[in-house]
């Protein structure tokens, strides 16, 4: 924190109540697009907002379908599922893919193999 | 710059924070789920970052603006985020409007008084204004929690 120039101290106070995750960390994801040059104060506003929002839809949805409900946890499997399911979240497959046991995924190998030496 | 791949991450405290706000009291969500919508997270700003970018493109600029942003909320379906999204701007242009009157005055109170008394009554009244101004943004806050509640 040492390093926050008086002007970056200014922002968060003014920031402290609408977002809470931390825009400097949210401009430097940004920034690791290769594209893109410069983003003014508040496109970076609404990302950070617009991340905070994605955040509780997604906790929220994927509890509300999820198989938790009784014993009130939200787990991994729940995630996964709404990945899965809900079109909106399509483009988190890959980093939210769902679990499957190691014999079920070498059996899937092994008629994959099999069904390549049919040709 | 992002010189490691943790620095890519957003902050695991705040995270859990904005998750535990969103569910209803007493959910228990595992360490596995708060790693995933994390990371979630991080992929949903870089998505977002590459479509406004698109829109940003084909207008020949290359500065990302707010319109942007919305734009690419709603290219992403994510339109319920639209009205959120905006009230929150207002808010937040009104607080850095705000906050460049008070500096304002702040600098006119500097001229005209030099000594250190007056120095100690003008830090009071300048949290006053903070106080002041940091109501609203959560009176903001409380409204769209409970309009998310209603919708789902």
């Amino acid at each position: 924190m040492s390093q926050n120039s008086a002007d970056k101290v200014d922002q968060t106070s003014t920031t402290k109540k609408t977002i809470s995750l931390p825009v400097s960390r949210v401009r430097l994801i940004m920034k690791s697009s290769p594209d893109v040059s410069s983003i003014n104060q508040d496109a970076l506003f609404l990302t950070t907002k617009a991340t905070e929002l994605f955040v509780q839809h997604l906790a929220l949805s994927s509890f509300n379908n999820g198989s938790g409900k009784e014993s009130n946890t939200l787990s991994y499997s729940d995630l996964a599922h709404t990945a899965e399911e809900t079109e909106t979240f399509h483009f988190l497959t890959d980093i939210l893919p769902k679990k499957i046991l190691a014999r079920d995924y070498l059996k899937s190998l092994e008629e994959m193999q099999e069904e390549d030496a049919d040709f | 710059m992002a010189e490691r791949p943790e620095d890519l991450n957003l902050p695991n405290a705040v995270i859990t924070r904005i998750i535990k706000e969103a569910l209803p009291d007493g959910v228990n969500v595992s360490k596995e789920a708060r790693r995933a919508i994390s990371q979630a997270a991080s992929v949903f700003v870089l998505y977002a970052t590459s479509c406004a970018n698109n829109f940003a493109m084909k207008a020949k600029r290359k500065t990302l603006n707010a319109g942007d942003v919305l734009a690419a909320m709603e290219e992403m379906e994510f339109e319920r985020f639209m009205e959120p999204l905006k009230e929150a701007l207002e808010v937040y242009k009104k607080g850095q409007k705000g906050k460049k009157e008070v500096s304002e005055q702040k600098r006119k109170d500097k001229e005209k008084k030099a000594d250190s008394e007056n120095d100690k009554s003008r830090e009071e009244e300048e949290e006053e204004e903070e106080e002041r101004m940091e109501e609203e943004p959560e009176a903001e806050n409380e409204a769209e929690e409970e309009e998310e509640e209603v919708e789902n």
